[in-house]
């Protein structure tokens, strides 16, 4: 009894098809049709760019972040951001860009010490510098990063999104942070959506008691508060699991939730498609249950499931967050956008120095884009209404 | 109808149940039980319990019996209102909650009013003036409601706040008022640090809610009878007021009795960013200490609220809709 909020379309341009003409459309095929659809939604197709940027900014984190997440550098702690300026320290425009030298300075009252622009030292950025070695993909050793100060900064590190408590770089932890923050919504995604079809499948193809128990117990799921659900689950995760152990435990606790409203859509195409004429027709031709499922039912949906998918991404994302940021979900030495936000924990630190809800900022914009391209996944799913 | 009711409350007995299982086993899923915590709290302060005590105790809890005697004990507790004691704090847990669940009661009853008021004015804006400026700004500002967490909203209006005024805008009480005995001025000095939490707590729910209303809205403004009550003459502001948003607040009303509960759940984590003095600090506090019987109760407590909630939405929809009725 549950009404989803429907993040409705409104973006959908009022006259679809406007310019393509009326004899491409009778003979477009569905995929066409789909991709013509999707087009028109011009914040959706905004939205796959900036996604595509994001994922290769995660996937190529090594290269991109001029430092390793975990080097630091005392005696660059807080480091507001730098600004990226064209003149040098004449004041002369240079044409390529670079940044200014910082002074360090002790506020006598409280000792804490702040950091000033210095306009009369500019050092140029430098592409494809080396660096520290790392390993792209995780095989290939090398030390060549995208940007970076070169020798004439006499070791001053080039932070541009600002440094944390340990003067470590705000850029080079959210690229790497990235990585997980991004791919857990996709693997936790995936595994809802293998139980959310084999056991939405099964209750819609079957019926009967089978459906009756897998819906009691769909029910019984969505019945409990998901946040302190999750958050008991994970509190429950063994404090020794490896890194890499941890992840998938989260992941999987986010999926037992997850996988519920995909069971649920699932079942209910699997109901309305039962009926339909074609798979009667293909039961009559003799086909078995499995090619009937396989061939002539799932290829009717897979659009909307799709879709439907991409929207549950950003929940996922923000799950995840959430419970890092409680210290619940990946402890450090992991890095995700929630472990990093854990650090603008306190308000005065975070008065103090405001960059550190820069991956708050990655957040909000991964998940609004996962939002914008479901909504438009889910318009053009539904390719010949309006 | 009855037979709906009676179904119904058969459904909600059987999800309680359930629920409580599940709380027990949240309760019993740390390593060990809670009496070689206990040991070992009692160990890292320096003190000592010889082997007798400790057996006597785990006697006395019942931990040798078999799980099923155990789950029998606690939910028998339960029913009076005995959740068990509380480690970390040495008291039994429900002098802990009751305070901080009517706190998060009243957080979550001021964001559902502020939700509501917002939403349903903001909906049927949307869409009886679709595409109009103010319907793109609003599903603009919905889309980033959802997508910002609660938690940073939390953060980035205390720092505006702490910039601004240079104070510390986090707890629901200045700390003259914090052990003061109710007064009036006490309510006032409530209501001035309301509305932070309740702005953060609501922002997800009333950007949910505008896109259903505005859906649902949309959804009946065309049927024929809209058509007709305009015909007859009725002023449009009447019309569209009188018809077409009855029905489609049927979503507000399916959701009448669990926003509540899921404003608490929401809420959690605002709270503990904002320091509230709610459920949702010692939830995390129980957690990340392994205090099982605290956490446990406050689960439970939680789904209980959502499944009463439901069934309380149930019936009050199958009340306005015939339609469901039938199902």
């Amino acid at each position: 009894m549950t009404t989803a909020n429907t993040p409705a379309n409104a973006h959908n341009l009022p006259d679809p098809m406007e310019e393509i003409d009326e004899g491409a459309i009778s003979i477009a095929s569905p995929r066409q049709l789909m991709w013509w659809k999707f087009r028109k939604h011009r914040i959706a197709v905004i939205s796959v760019i900036v996604l595509i940027g994001m994922y290769l900014l995660a996937l190529f984190a090594g290269f991109v972040s001029p430092y390793d997440p975990n080097t630091f550098n005392a005696s660059y702690k807080y480091v507001p951001p730098m600004a990226i300026t064209f003149l040098d320290g004449e004041g002369n425009f240079t044409g390529r860009p670079g940044v200014n030298g910082l002074i360090q300075e002790r506020d006598p009252e409280t000792l804490r010490i702040t950091y000033q622009t210095d306009y009369t030292q500019w050092y140029p950025i430098h592409f494809f510098v080396e660096g520290e070695p790392y390993k792209l993909f995780g095989f290939f050793n090398t030390n060549v990063h995208l940007f970076g100060l070169g020798e004439e900064a006499n070791g001053m590190p080039f932070f541009w999104l600002g440094s944390d408590r340990l003067g470590r770089d705000m850029f080079s932890r959210i690229t790497y942070g990235s990585q997980v923050s991004l791919s857990i919504g996709l693997v936790s995604v995936f595994l809802s959506l293998a139980l959310g079809i084999v056991l939405g499948g099964i209750s819609g193809y079957y019926g009967g008691w089978v459906d009756n128990v897998i819906q009691r117990v769909i029910e019984f799921i969505r019945s409990i508060p998901s946040l302190p659900l999750w958050m008991a689950l994970s509190a429950a995760l063994p404090p020794e699991l490896s890194q890499e152990a941890r992840y998938f435990g989260i992941t999987i606790i986010l999926s037992v939730i997850g996988w519920t409203s995909l069971g649920r859509q699932v079942r209910g195409r699997f109901l309305a498609l039962r009926t339909e004429d074609f798979v009667l027709s293909a039961r009559l031709s003799g086909a078995s249950d499995w090619r009937i499922i396989v061939r002539h039912m799932v290829p009717s949906f897979t659009s909307h499931i799709i879709a439907s998918l991409t929207l549950s991404i950003p929940g996922i994302i923000l799950a995840e967050t959430s419970l890092s940021f409680l210290g619940l979900g990946l402890r450090q030495p992991a890095i995700s956008w929630g472990v990093l936000l854990q650090e603008a924990q306190n308000i005065r630190t975070v008065a103090l120095s405001p960059w550190l809800l820069l991956p708050g900022l990655a957040v909000v914009l991964a998940v609004l884009a996962f939002n914008f391209l479901g909504d438009g996944l889910r318009d053009a799913a539904d390719p010949f209404s309006r | 109808m009855f037979q709906f009711i009676v179904r119904r409350i058969l459904i909600a007995l059987v999800t309680i149940f359930a629920i409580s299982i599940m709380s027990f086993v949240i309760i019993q899923l740390p390593p060990g039980d809670f009496l070689t915590s206990y040991v070992a709290s009692l160990a890292s302060q320096g003190d000592s319990v010889s082997e007798q005590v400790v057996q006597a105790m785990r006697e006395n809890y019942g931990l040798d019996q078999p799980i099923y005697v155990q789950y029998l004990k606690w939910i028998g507790g339960v029913v009076q209102g005995d959740f068990g004691r509380s480690l970390e704090w040495g008291v039994p847990v429900a002098d802990l909650i009751w305070d901080r669940l009517a706190m998060s009661l009243m957080v979550g009853l001021s964001s559902v009013l502020f939700v509501w008021s917002l939403a349903i004015p903001i909906g049927v804006y949307s869409a009886t003036n679709q595409y109009s400026l103010i319907d793109y700004i609003s599903t603009f500002l919905g889309f980033l409601g959802l997508a910002i967490p609660n938690f940073m909203l939390a953060l980035v209006l205390m720092w505006i706040a702490f910039s601004a005024f240079g104070q510390d805008v986090g707890g629901l009480f200045s700390p003259e008022f914090q052990d003061a005995p109710w007064s009036f001025e006490k309510f006032i000095n409530l209501l001035s640090h309301l509305w932070i939490p309740m702005i953060v707590v609501g922002t997800a729910g009333t950007a949910g809610l505008i896109r259903t209303m505005r859906a649902n809205m949309l959804d009946e403004i065309n049927q024929p009878y809209v058509e007709t009550a305009r015909a007859k003459g009725l002023s449009e502001r009447r019309n569209i007021w009188k018809y077409p948003v009855r029905v489609a607040l049927n979503p507000f009303i399916s959701t009448v009795g669990y926003a509540l509960p899921s404003l608490i759940g929401g809420e959690i984590i605002v709270a503990v960013v904002l320091n509230l003095p709610t459920i949702g600090p010692i939830l995390l506090r129980g957690l990340l200490s392994q205090d099982m019987f605290l956490a446990g109760a406050i689960v439970l407590l939680l789904s209980v609220l959502t499944v009463l909630g439901t069934l309380l939405s149930d019936i009050l929809l199958a009340l306005l809709d015939p339609r469901i009725r039938m199902e």
